[in-house]
């Protein structure tokens, strides 16, 4: 399998980013209020975009599209959305 | 017992900041499934958002080996790949467990385009998961309609609403006779996760439809994904059942509308939250046309309750 080289084949290699720094496509950006939260980790599997880390329930905003996904299944109400500059 | 959240495995086959909508239901339903097959897979993928949301060369957002095929072949790629595996592992050229060879193919691919290729590698029992993400149209290319579109349903091909019912892919599939079918959707990933855990340690063909509620297709607000997929699956629009060798059994809450422990709710709810519904709820014939579409959920319920008691 190491005699594919990169330089020569139009082959993709597995990338964060993809798509480009998909942050930027964000209006609203998901802001967690971490003394509401219970570590339920629902927004955590949730996420389409796995940009939430499960136990500490941060969220990489370099790559977060700001879909609101994890603020409408949040059962405790942690997530809110917050408009973009 | 489902597989609770908690005990998800932290590895992820679907990369951040991958190509596609925010909220998408793809994307969100490969995840489950990616921590389920694990590394060791090759994927293939016909024309669909899949693909487009696969990202620009030289960067891949799917951490797997791809293979992108022409629309109708991803039955027989998948069915050409897992042969060479089988006879390379023979020839003693490959070692070790061999890779789970699935396809991710939308509605397009699976009912319409790619059902002839389908059906010979059920019919010939090859050795890999067809997975079908079902957004019910043709999304990539702007909302069209598919096999998959249910009745009522808008799209640019069906301006005045769908006049026919979906075909019924997942009871085609039962009757191919191969090992395993199963239904599932996001909103609820343990189930996913169980059933793609089952699937990948029975040989043979295995197929599995995921209803994906797409907001831009079904016209609904982005955050709401898994709310309409929880809602279609209350209201008995999207049944949750499995079937090992012909077994059917129902996976909860659709076991409990099914044994009639719990009523569906009613259609009405889940379509009116739907821009691809709401021209209905405008027209003049709008009360019966809501009817119908009741009728082919309520007929549906009625007719997997019975066609479970049979085992073939
Ligand atoms: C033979 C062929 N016909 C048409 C197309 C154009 N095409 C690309 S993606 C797509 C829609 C695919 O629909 P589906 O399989 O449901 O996946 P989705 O886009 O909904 O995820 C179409 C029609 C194509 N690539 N090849
Ligand atoms: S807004 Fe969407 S992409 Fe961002 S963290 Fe929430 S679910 Fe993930
Ligand atoms: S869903 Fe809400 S409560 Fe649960 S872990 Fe996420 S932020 Fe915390
Ligand atoms: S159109 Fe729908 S299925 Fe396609 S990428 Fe967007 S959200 Fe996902
Ligand atoms: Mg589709």
């Amino acid at each position: 399998m190491k005699s594919v080289t990169k330089a020569y084949q139009p082959i993709s290699w597995p990338t964060k980013g993809a798509g480009g720094d998909t942050g930027s496509w964000r209006t609203h950006r998901p802001v967690v209020d971490s003394h509401i939260c219970n570590k339920c980790q629902l927004c955590w599997v949730y996420c389409p975009e796995a940009v939430i880390e499960r136990h500490e329930i941060t969220i990489d905003y370099r790559y977060c599209k700001g879909c609101g996904v994890c603020a409408v299944e949040c059962p405790t109400g942690a997530i809110s959305m917050e408009k973009e500059e | 017992m489902t597989t609770s959240i908690k005990k998800l495995p932290d590895f992820e086959q679907v990369l951040s900041g991958n190509g596609a909508c925010g909220g998408c239901p793809s994307t969100m339903a490969l995840r489950i499934v990616g921590k389920a097959l694990g590394p060791n897979a090759i994927m293939l993928l016909t024309p669909s958002c899949a693909v487009a949301s696969m990202g620009m060369t030289p960067k891949l957002a799917y951490n797997w080996p791809c293979i992108n095929v022409t629309f109708a072949t991803a039955g027989s790629s998948a069915s050409g790949i897992t042969h060479a595996l089988e006879i390379m592992k023979e020839k003693g050229r490959l070692q070790g467990e061999l890779p789970t060879v699935f396809s991710w193919v939308g509605d397009g691919g699976t009912y319409d385009i790619g059902f002839q290729a389908l059906s010979a590698a059920a019919e010939r029992n090859d050795n890999m998961i067809h997975f079908c993400y079902n957004n019910e149209a043709y999304s990539n290319t702007g909302v069209q309609r598919s096999g998959a579109t249910p009745r009522g349903s808008f799209t640019t091909t069906t301006p005045t609403g769908k006049r026919q019912p979906k075909k019924n892919m997942t009871r085609l599939m039962l009757e191919h006779n191969i090992p395993y079918v199963a239904t599932a959707t996001v909103a609820y990933p343990g189930d996913l996760y169980d059933k793609v855990i089952k699937a990948k340690s029975i040989p043979g063909m295995k197929y599995i439809e995921i209803l994906a509620p797409c907001y831009l297709g079904w016209q609904f607000d982005m955050p709401e994904t898994v709310k309409m997929s929880r809602m279609a699956v209350r209201s008995g629009a999207w049944l949750l059942w499995e079937a090992e060798n012909g077994r059917i059994s129902f996976n909860s809450p659709s076991s409990l509308i099914i044994s009639g422990k719990r009523e569906a709710e009613p259609v009405n709810e889940y379509v009116m939250r739907q821009g691809r519904f709401t021209r209905l709820f405008k027209s003049a014939a709008a009360e019966s046309r809501i009817a119908e579409m009741q009728a082919d959920i309520d007929c549906e319920i009625a007719f997997m309750r019975e066609r479970a008691k049979i085992t073939t």
